[in-house]
C-alpha cells in the first residue's frame, strides 16, 4: 500500500463516520455549528495520530492479554493531554465541547483503529492511518456542523446569509439525527455510482 | 422533591441518548430486537450504577486529597474496564442464571460511553453520593427505555419496503430523530 | 511479549508509570495558561457589566442553595464604583443558567450578561442577545423599586416572547443577585414573588453564617 492510499482509504473507502460507523456520541452531540464539528475533529485527529504512533512503537513489549488496557491508559493519557492544553490555550472552544473532550477515550474509532491497524503496522503507516481517519472523521463532522448551522440558524461558519431565525429543529437534537441520517442516505447514493 | 426532580430530568427531559447522545453505538448497534435490547439495558443500569458509586469515593477519596484531578479520565476509565471484567466474574459465580441473560452485554459495555459520561458528569453537577446515585440509575433508566422503544420500532421497520439507499442505518438514525422530537415534548417539565 | 504475569504486571505498570508521568508534565506546563484564561474570563465579563474600574474584592454567599458571587468594583481612589454578582436560577426551562449582573453603587442595575445557558435556541436563548427585553426592563432601575415579576403575572419585566418560564427564570436570578449585594454592603431586601417555580422565599440574616463557605 502507498502512503496516498493508506490516507484516502480513511478519507472515503473507511469514513469513520459513514462507512464504519464509530464515535458517532460525538458526531451528533457537537456538530450545531461547522466550527464546534471542525474542533471536535481536530481534538480527536490529535489524539488518533498519536495514539496510533505510540502504540505501534511498543506493540512489541506488550503481552497479548494485557493489550486493551495498555492500549486504554495510553489513549486517556494523550486525551488528557489533549484535554489540558484545550483549556489553557482554546478556553472558548473547550467550553462548548465540553464534556465530550474527555469522552473521546471511549470513541471506538481510536481503540478500534488501534487494535485493527496500529498493533499490525509500522510507525510510518499507523501515523499516515491516524491522518486519514482523523481527516475523514473532521471532514464529516465538519460537513454535518455546516448542514445543521445552515439550515438550523441559517448562518455558514458563523457568517449569517439570512436575518431572523433559522429552522431551530436542526441545532436541537433531533435535526442531529436527521441530517445524519439523510446525509448517509446521499454517501450511499453517491459511493454506489462510484462503485458501478 | 430534589430527588423526584434528578429522576424525572435524567430520564425523560435530559434522556441520555436523545438528548445528551451518549451511548450512541450500543444504542444503534444492539436495538434490533426487543428482547437483546431488555438484556441490555439491565446489564447497562447494573454497571453505572455501581460505576457511579466507585467514580465518587475515588474522585472524593483518592483524587481531590492527592490534588491529582487531572487524573480523572485515566483512572475512571480503568476502573470502569476493571469493575466491569470483575462484575462478570462474581455474577458467573454467584448469579450464573443472571450471567446467562447478561453475560454477552457485559463487555461491550467498557466502551459505552453513556458509563465514563455519567462518571464525569456527577463530578461536574458537584452532586452528593446519594444524588450521584439517584442520577446515575435514572439516567440508565433513561437508557433502557430508549433502547426498547427503539428496537420495539426497527423490529417492525424490518418489514417495511424501505428505499434502498435508506436501509439500515439512515431510516434507523431518522427514525431516532423523530423519537428525540417527541422526547422534547418533555422538556419544561422540571 | 509472553503472557507471564510477571510481564503482565511489569508492562501495564510501566505503562502506566510513563503515561502518569506524561500528564503529569503537561499538566505543570499549563497549569498558570489555564488559570490565567480563567482569569482573563471573569475580567472580561467584569468589564463589561461595570463602570470602569481599579480593582474588585470577591465575596461569596449562598443563596437558596444556590453559590453567588459578589465582586465589589473599586477606583484608584477606593471608592465603591459598582457591584458585579455572578448569579444562577435553576428554574431556566432546561434546568440552570448563570448570570452576571452589574450594579451601580445606588443598586440601579448597570447591564446583564448571561454567563451560561442551555435554553431552547431562538426561544429562551434570546435572553443573551443584546438590548432584549428582558434586559432592558432591568438596566438603569432600582430593583427595589420594581415589581418584580413578568408583566404576566402583574410585574413590571417584559417577557421573552414565547419563553415565559425563561423570563420568570431570569428575574429569580436578577432578584437574588440585588440580594446578594443588599447582604454584602448591609441595605434592604427585596421579597421577590418571580413566579419562577423552586424559589423560595429569601430567608433574612441567614448570608452571615454562609459568608466565605
Amino acid at each position: 500500500m502507498n502512503n496516498l492510499k493508506i490516507v484516502l482509504s480513511g478519507i472515503v473507502k473507511n469514513n469513520p463516520t459513514f462507512v464504519l460507523l464509530l464515535g458517532m456520541c460525538p458526531t451528533l452531540g457537537t456538530t450545531t455549528s461547522a466550527v464546534n464539528g471542525a474542533g471536535m475533529g481536530a481534538a480527536t485527529m490529535a489524539v488518533l495520530i498519536l495514539s496510533n504512533i505510540v502504540i505501534s512503537l511498543v506493540k512489541n513489549i506488550i503481552p497479548s492479554k494485557v493489550r486493551i488496557p495498555s492500549y486504554i491508559v495510553i489513549i486517556a493519557a494523550f486525551v488528557t493531554i489533549v484535554e489540558l492544553c484545550m483549556r489553557a490555550y482554546l478556553p472558548d472552544l473547550y467550553k462548548t465541547l465540553g464534556v465530550f473532550i474527555p469522552l473521546i477515550v471511549v470513541n471506538c474509532i481510536i481503540l478500534g483503529r488501534a487494535e485493527g491497524f496500529a498493533a499490525k503496522n509500522g510507525v510510518w503507516a499507523s501515523a499516515l492511518d491516524g491522518i486519514g481517519i482523523g481527516l475523514g472523521f473532521t471532514l464529516a463532522l465538519t460537513v454535518i456542523g455546516a448542514v445543521r448551522e445552515a439550515l438550523g440558524s441559517g448562518a455558514i461558519f458563523g457568517h449569517r446569509f439570512i436575518s431572523g431565525d433559522g429552522m431551530l429543529i436542526f441545532v436541537l437534537a433531533p435535526g442531529a439525527f436527521l441530517v445524519l441520517g439523510y446525509l448517509m442516505v446521499l454517501f450511499n447514493r453517491l459511493t454506489a455510482k462510484m462503485r458501478s | 422533591m430534589e430527588y423526584i426532580l434528578i429522576i424525572i430530568s435524567a430520564i425523560l427531559v435530559n434522556n441520555v441518548v436523545f438528548a445528551q447522545f451518549l451511548g450512541i453505538c450500543p444504542f444503534l448497534g444492539v436495538s434490533n430486537k426487543v428482547s437483546t435490547s431488555m438484556g441490555m439495558g439491565a446489564a447497562v443500569v447494573f454497571v453505572i450504577t455501581i460505576a457511579a458509586v466507585v467514580a465518587y469515593l475515588l474522585q472524593y477519596y483518592v483524587l481531590v486529597p492527592l490534588g491529582i484531578q487531572y487524573m480523572q479520565t485515566i483512572v475512571f476509565i480503568l476502573v470502569i474496564a476493571a469493575l466491569v471484567q470483575m462484575v462478570e466474574i462474581v455474577l458467573k459465580k454467584v448469579s450464573p442464571a443472571l450471567y446467562q441473560a447478561l453475560g454477552i452485554f457485559l463487555p461491550l459495555i467498557t466502551t459505552n460511553c453513556a458509563v465514563l459520561g455519567v462518571a464525569i458528569l456527577l463530578v461536574q453537577k458537584q452532586y452528593s453520593l446519594l444524588q450521584s446515585v439517584t442520577f446515575a440509575f435514572s439516567t440508565a433508566i433513561g437508557f433502557a427505555l430508549a433502547l426498547v422503544i427503539f428496537a420495539g420500532l426497527r423490529e417492525r421497520l424490518d418489514l417495511d419496503d424501505v428505499p434502498r439507499a435508506f436501509r439500515g442505518t439512515p431510516i434507523a438514525l431518522i427514525t431516532a430523530g423523530i423519537l428525540a422530537m417527541a422526547f422534547m415534548g418533555f422538556s419544561g417539565l422540571v | 511479549m509472553k503472557n507471564s504475569l510477571l510481564n503482565m504486571v511489569l508492562v501495564l505498570g510501566g505503562i502506566s508509570l510513563v503515561a502518569s508521568a506524561g500528564v503529569g508534565y503537561v499538566y505543570r506546563i499549563t497549569e498558570e495558561p489555564i488559570a490565567l484564561a480563567a482569569e482573563a474570563n471573569t475580567r472580561a465579563a467584569l468589564s463589561e457589566v461595570l463602570p470602569p474600574f481599579e480593582q474588585t474584592v470577591e465575596n461569596e454567599l449562598v443563596l437558596d442553595d444556590i453559590p453567588v458571587t459578589v465582586h465589589t468594583a473599586s477606583d484608584s481612589a477606593g471608592q465603591t464604583v459598582g457591584y458585579a454578582v455572578e448569579t444562577a436560577t435553576r428554574s431556566g426551562f432546561s434546568g440552570e443558567f448563570r448570570l452576571m449582573v452589574g450594579f451601580l453603587p445606588d443598586g440601579k442595575v448597570q447591564r446583564v450578561k448571561v454567563l451560561s445557558h442551555a435554553e431552547t435556541p431562538g426561544l429562551g436563548s434570546k435572553m443573551a442577545d443584546s438590548d432584549n427585553p428582558l434586559e432592558r426592563s432591568f438596566v438603569g432601575k432600582n430593583p427595589s423599586q420594581m415589581r418584580l415579576s413578568v408583566t404576566k403575572d402583574g410585574g413590571e419585566v417584559d417577557a421573552l416572547t414565547a419563553a415565559t418560564i425563561t423570563s420568570r427564570a431570569y428575574v429569580d436570578a436578577v432578584a437574588r443577585a440585588f440580594n446578594a449585594v443588599m447582604q454584602t454592603s448591609g441595605g434592604q431586601e427585596v421579597d421577590a414573588a418571580t413566579g419562577a417555580t423552586n424559589t423560595t422565599p429569601v430567608p433574612e440574616n441567614t448570608g452571615k453564617e454562609s459568608d466565605n463557605e
